[in-house]
């Protein structure tokens, strides 16, 4: 089959590769029909994530066709089922999954002593993300198998096309939790850094959970329309504003009650010294990733406010304003998403209408032209906001 | 049955009344010493060189002045390896190292000179020596000590979500340990107390053993040994605990063990791969696995599941060949 493979930093390619198949009882083999480029699979391309190797199957946000089911799976699936699959890879046994951390799980990724020497302790395995993470292949391929099928695996059992679910895989229950996380109360007004694919669902969410008003940081004019036009936002553009002040002046004074960070390890600032600061230490890895985003949003937030970081962050971070964070009784949220735990609520508000996530694609095309996706969408190339392949 | 500290290296207990291997604090400490002694010296040696030349008696030649530099710098980049890392090791011996060159240089010094500045020459020479034995001591103590765990002694500890009942029950069922253990070939029970183990050894050998359960307590603990005339003596308790707040079962496994060939296999062993140390994390690790999902996990990067030495060599995360996996 063909699959897209990481190669080198800043190098993909569609290579030919075994299919998958039926390792583990639990397993599900699924034809890939759609699946997209995520903002964190730049920080691979990058080649910011560690333990990546030549040949690694890439991508985690898929969905398609169960054609081939382990002897164990529980949970009624069929050979036949179209199923959208959650990023995070979740036993659903474990202490974690039955909290509903199911991005925590403590079976999931077999290369666990690996990430605990980078973290103290592992996080699940993750599709396409790493040998840090499990070293799953991934699913921007024509094929891809599926561990733990019965919790992973979401049916859709309605006509809707792909375009609406495909999100559920990732992007929409990120933003959902990173909006969740902030702990919105009716009439809040929300900040959100970035206007990716999750700050844009982040907005939708926010409103979704009552608040007021959201304001959408970003650099580049394309992403801040969509945020304002389909997402309902205000914006601010952080190239020619100052933010803090911006927000500071929205807010009367107090600034925003919940402060979103969907940006994470590769952040960029207006300043260029400040920039050019993290960069050059990210360089020479004295620090894993450039927080510009988490230091104003925690700068930022009112006294007593919720500072929620959905961005991927890989590893350590400098200048953290521990003073400003702890005087003034912030409150910090952070999380990959659970995603399991949020993909039939969320499936439930799209057949109702309430969300329709399809607005954020801006590019579909086949999967030979993957690595052209990735280079449109890491350049912010065409107004690119998200790339859906067609395997 | 209970575990004697061997080899020097102090244990705690804990709560449960469990000896774990901890670090040798003294030769930590003294390791730390070392370090910011190395430092002392070396920035003295670069910031009053003059000084410290007149007092070794060598501050009549260029070329010892440029070699005291040199040790000077050298004995920074000591401190850098004795300071920095958590763990007193190898780094001992570069002091130890750096020693014998001082030594060698006083030496020719000392030859060399003549009168008062011979006197002082033989004095650094003396002090030279002191230090070298501590280093020499220091060195000996920290590598002896590294491993952290005596000689045939391993032990290892997971939490899982089941009941004590449930986790008690399968581990007492010794035919299930070879799904997670994959060193164990096979275990048969041949009587209410007694079992058959047939379990691979390093360069493709099989070993086998009669194993007895000497203790058990429902629920609680299971104590086995190796009958006499095992070729490869071996015993073991595992322990059952309830975690804290209901939140499923701590497992602890404690494992003796008679090394073949003592330390020169236990050697070969490691080479192989087959350190029970990490045996044990890696069993309970899939024992995790199996008990609360019913399978391994297995990864395309890591087909054959959790185990920390393939870990090192992985292949990339794509799909095996289908005759691969057949």
């Amino acid at each position: 089959m063909k699959a897209n493979c990481w190669m080198a930093p800043n190098r993909v390619a569609v290579e030919e590769v075994p299919d998958p198949t039926v390792l583990n009882p639990r397993d599900a083999v699924v034809k890939v029909s759609s699946a997209a480029i995520c903002g964190s699979d730049l920080h691979l391309l990058d080649g910011f994530i560690p333990a990546m190797k030549r040949g690694d199957v890439l991508g985690h946000e898929f969905m398609g066709e169960i054609v081939e089911l382990g002897s164990g799976a529980r949970d009624g699936l069929r050979v036949g089922d179209r199923v959208v699959v959650g990023f995070p890879i979740a036993c659903g046994d474990c202490a974690s999954c039955q909290r509903g951390l199911y991005s925590v799980c403590e079976n999931s990724n077999p290369n666990a002593a690996i990430a605990e020497t980078a973290m103290g302790h592992a996080p699940a395995g993750i599709f396409g993300y790493s040998h840090l993470l499990g070293g799953y292949a991934g699913g921007q391929a024509e094929y891809v198998r599926v561990p733990y099928a019965d919790v992973g695996a979401l049916k859709i059992e309605d006509d809707l096309p792909d375009e609406q679910v495909l999100f559920l895989s990732d992007v929409l229950p990120t933003g959902y939790m990173a909006a969740e996380m902030g702990d919105i109360k009716p009439g809040d007004v929300v900040a959100i850094w970035g206007a990716g694919p999750v700050g844009q669902f982040a907005t939708v969410s926010a409103f979704l959970l009552g608040a007021e008003q959201v304001v959408v940081i970003d650099r580049f004019p394309y992403r801040l329309r969509i945020a304002r036009d389909r997402a309902g936002a205000d914006t601010i553009n952080y190239e020619e504003t100052d933010v803090l002040d911006t927000l500071r002046e929205m807010t009367a004074g107090r600034g925003p009650d919940v402060c979103i960070d969907a940006v994470g390890m590769e952040g960029h600032h207006a300043s260029a010294a400040l920039h050019a600061y993290d960069r050059a230490k990210q360089a020479v890895k004295a620090e894993t990733d450039r927080p510009h985003a988490l230091r104003e949003a925690i700068l930022a937030c009112r006294n007593g406010g919720t500072v929620s970081a959905i961005g991927a962050y890989g590893g350590f971070i400098d200048k953290f304003p521990m003073g400003s964070f702890m005087n003034r009784s912030l409150t910090l949220r952070s999380g990959q998403a659970h995603v399991q735990r949020y993909m039939r609520p969320l499936l439930e508000r799209i057949r109702k209408g309430e969300i329709d996530p399809s607005f954020i694609i801006t590019h579909t095309m086949r999967l030979d032209d993957t690595p052209h996706g990735y280079d449109i969408f890491k350049n912010k190339q065409d107004d690119c906001l998200k790339v859906v392949l067609k395997p | 049955m209970t575990r004697e500290t061997t080899m020097g290296v102090r244990s705690v207990t804990d709560n449960l009344g469990i000896q774990r291997a901890t670090k040798d604090q003294r030769s930590e400490g003294l390791a730390r010493f070392l370090g910011w002694f190395s430092l002392g010296l070396g920035v003295t040696a670069l910031a009053a060189g003059s000084r410290v030349a007149r007092a070794a008696g060598v501050d009549d030649s260029r070329t010892a002045r440029t070699v005291l530099r040199a040790a000077g710098v050298r004995e920074i980049g000591h401190a850098g390896v004795l300071l920095v890392p958590r763990r007193a090791g190898l780094g001992t011996w570069t002091r130890v190292a750096g020693d014998v060159l001082d030594l060698v240089a006083t030496g020719r010094a000392y030859r060399n000179r003549r009168g008062e500045r011979r006197r002082r020459a033989g004095l650094t020479l003396a002090a030279l020596g002191g230090i070298t034995a501590v280093d020499l001591y220091a060195s000996v103590r920290a590598t002896r000590n590294r491993r952290g765990n005596p000689e045939g002694f391993a032990h290892g500890s997971v939490t899982v979500n089941r009941t004590r009942e449930e986790v008690y029950r399968f581990w007492h069922d010794f035919e299930n340990l070879p799904r997670f253990m994959y060193h164990l070939q096979s275990v048969i029970t041949t009587g209410p107390r007694r079992s058959r183990w047939s379990a691979k050894a390093p360069a493709g050998r099989t070993v086998e053993w009669e194993a007895e359960i000497v203790d058990e307590r429902p629920n609680e603990l299971i104590r086995w040994r190796s009958v006499d005339g095992s070729r490869v003596p071996n015993s073991g308790t595992v322990r059952f605990t309830p975690a804290a707040g209901g939140n499923g079962t701590e497992v602890r496994v404690e494992l003796e063990y008679a090394v073949p060939g003592r330390r020169v296999g236990s050697l070969v062993a490691k080479a192989f791969g087959e350190n029970p140390q990490q045996q044990i994390c890696d069993d309970l690790r899939r024992f995790k696995q199996v008990i609360e999902t019913g399978e391994i996990t297995r990864s395309d990067g890591t087909p054959d599941g959790t185990s920390i030495q393939t870990q090192a060599k992985q292949r990339p995360a794509r799909p095996l060949a289908a005759h691969r996996t057949a």
